[in-house]
């Protein structure tokens, strides 16, 4: 435990939110003065209330959006081109097949299919759905959308993936299974994940760090360290160390929700 | 063993309820329109011989079957006369709309310079402009061209420009994310998204397409200039050769199934893999 703690701390920066803060028009304060860092193989969940600006971090670090004031420093001094983003909702083009959706990202960078399709079949298979590259989207079930959602975000080998709320869409048994699969990909793939979610649940079992937000404005109030070594399949969530932490986190979600009111 | 096989038989006398209730459905959606039209046939026979209507006021329907077979030389070149027109007139209302639908989504200034127009030229009655159209066109045959046009072009228009409009935002932030260009975006995310909705325009087009070609040969084809089956009907008229009227009725109204076959056909081929409209649910 103790030098998974110290792996953490060594790792190097890749990003830095400083001061950031996000108006829109012109009065709807979403964030005031965050400052977050996240490091190169992270697990950082973002947790808080409705409205707390969570998706709204998430869209300003993709670059869908930009600070009202304030900046993101990247460690190579640009943002990088290979993050990729998960939504709660699958966000598949229905018109197209699984396989043909996972192209997309490849596709808009000129890359015919023929050229990655051993890398789009080698990913599905990856999120255990091999055989099905030509079923359309209606076909599959929501669980199985949402591994195809997370197969196009793979496929890439991006750096840097965004999930917002990717599972609260689905039901509890569908999830379990999907926070398992998710770790078990980010240690293969080595990628850093940050992970906006309502969960403290799911929050404790995926991340090494929680970062804890409250609403009106829209601000990080506390950052917590998960110290459980990976992989967390085993035993972690039902031992007393698991429910400890779910206490901490908890009441940190708490007190956000107090600050809120 | 006694309870499995009980439940087995169940499902099985279920599944045959439901494969026979498929077939009678099938066959009824047959049979049930045919008997109509024969019981109506007949009824209209019937009530024209026994009530002894001059063929003038209503021909039967014998009378009228006689004058398609008679008539045969004048019908047919007629039908090809307006299907052309229509054929035509559906084309470019799919041209027309479709690029100009596609420069009101790329460019607001377009939208905001032209959309107006665009209203001005629906909500004018073709039925008005159409004489006008007769002075400035020298052919007859394009000035009816042009009135079937308008009228059909703009459900193109504006259902493909709803349609660009509307595709998924977090789609559209994906595509953001991956550096999408803006012929990309155009391509893989608009022009899919705007399918339905512009098969939807089509849909209707192809019937107004028809309405606008037949309303333009009533009004320019009337002055001798022999256009398609409407001027012929309405030619039919002035000499109460009532038969023929009823035949180049009954042709239009043919040519109307028709096209009506072909653009669900169209949305069928389009659509079936992946849009709600084209799913078949099961029961
Ligand atoms: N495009 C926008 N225009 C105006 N206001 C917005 C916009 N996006 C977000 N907001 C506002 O910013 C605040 C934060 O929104 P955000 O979606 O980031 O919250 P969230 O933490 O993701 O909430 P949730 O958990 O419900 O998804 C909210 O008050 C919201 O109304
Ligand atoms: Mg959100």
């Amino acid at each position: 435990m103790c030098s998974d703690r110290t792996s953490i701390e060594n790792r190097s920066s890749l990003l830095t939110m400083e001061h950031i803060e996000k108006v829109f028009n012109g009065d709807v304060v979403a964030l005031k003065d965050m400052n977050l860092q996240i490091n190169l193989g992270d697990f950082v969940s973002l947790l808080g209330p409705s409205g707390c600006g969570k998706s709204t971090a998430l869209r300003l670090i993709a670059g869908l959006l930009s600070p009202t004031s304030g900046s993101i420093q990247w460690s190579g001094g640009q943002s990088l081109d290979d993050l990729s983003i998960v939504f709660q909702e699958p966000t598949l083009m229905p018109w197209a097949t699984v396989a043909k959706n996972v192209w997309l990202p490849f596709r808009l960078r000129g890359q015919s299919y023929k050229a990655v399709k051993s890398r789009i079949l080698n990913v599905l298979s990856l999120v255990g759905l091999e055989n099905f590259e030509d079923a359309y989207p209606r076909e599959l079930s929501g669980g199985m959308k949402m591994r195809v959602s997370i197969a196009r975000a793979l496929v890439t080998n991006p750096r840097l993936i965004l999930m917002d709320e990717p599972f609260a869409a689905l039901d509890e048994i569908t999830r379990l299974k999907l926070d398992n699969d998710l770790l078990e990909l980010k240690e293969k793939i080595g990628c850093t994940v940050v992970f906006v979610t309502h969960s403290v649940f799911e929050s404790v079992f995926l991340s090494d760090r929680i970062v804890v937000m409250a609403a009106r404005p829209g601000r990080v109030i506390r950052e917590l360290q998960i110290d459980a070594p990976y992989p967390r399949s085993g035993g972690f969530s039902t031992s007393v160390e698991y429910a400890e932490y779910n206490r901490t986190v908890s009441d940190a979600l708490k007190d956000a929700m107090a600050l809120a009111a | 063993m006694n309870a499995k096989s009980s439940f087995t038989l169940t499902i099985d006398t279920d599944e045959l309820k439901r494969a026979r209730r498929e077939r009678i459905n099938r066959i009824a959606k047959w049979i049930l329109p045919s008997t109509v039209l024969v019981l109506s046939l007949f009824i209209w026979h019937f009530y024209v011989t026994i009530n002894e209507v001059p063929h003038y006021i209503l021909p039967g329907p014998l009378k009228v079957a006689e004058s398609t077979v008679t008539d045969w030389e004048i019908l047919w070149p007629a039908t090809l006369v307006t299907w052309r027109l229509t054929m035509w007139a559906l084309v470019m209302a799919v041209a027309g709309g479709v690029i100009l639908a596609v420069a009101f989504t790329q460019s607001r200034w377009v939208e905001m310079s032209f959309f107006p127009y665009a209203v001005i030229l629906q909500v004018t009655p073709v039925i008005a402009v159409a004489p006008l159209l007769q002075i400035y066109v020298d052919s007859a045959f394009l000035a009816a061209l042009l009135c079937a046009w308008i009228v059909a072009f703009f459900p193109i228009l504006s259902n493909t420009t709803i349609g660009l409009k509307s595709a998924d935002h977090n789609l559209q932030d994906l595509f953001s994310i991956y550096g999408a260009t803006r012929w990309q975006r155009l391509r893989y995310l608009a022009a899919p998204s705007a399918l339905p909705f512009f098969i939807g325009g089509l849909k209707i087009a192809g019937g107004l397409a028809l309405i606008g070609a037949v309303v333009a040969e009533f009004v320019i084809g009337r002055a001798g200039t022999g256009l398609g089956l409407a001027s012929t009907l309405l030619e039919a008229s002035y000499r109460f050769n009532f038969g023929r009227l009823y035949a180049a009725l009954i042709l239009i109204s043919l040519m109307g199934v028709v096209i009506f076959v072909i653009m669900s056909l169209i949305s069928h081929l389009a659509l079936r893999h992946w849009h709600e409209s084209a799913l078949k649910r099961e029961q």
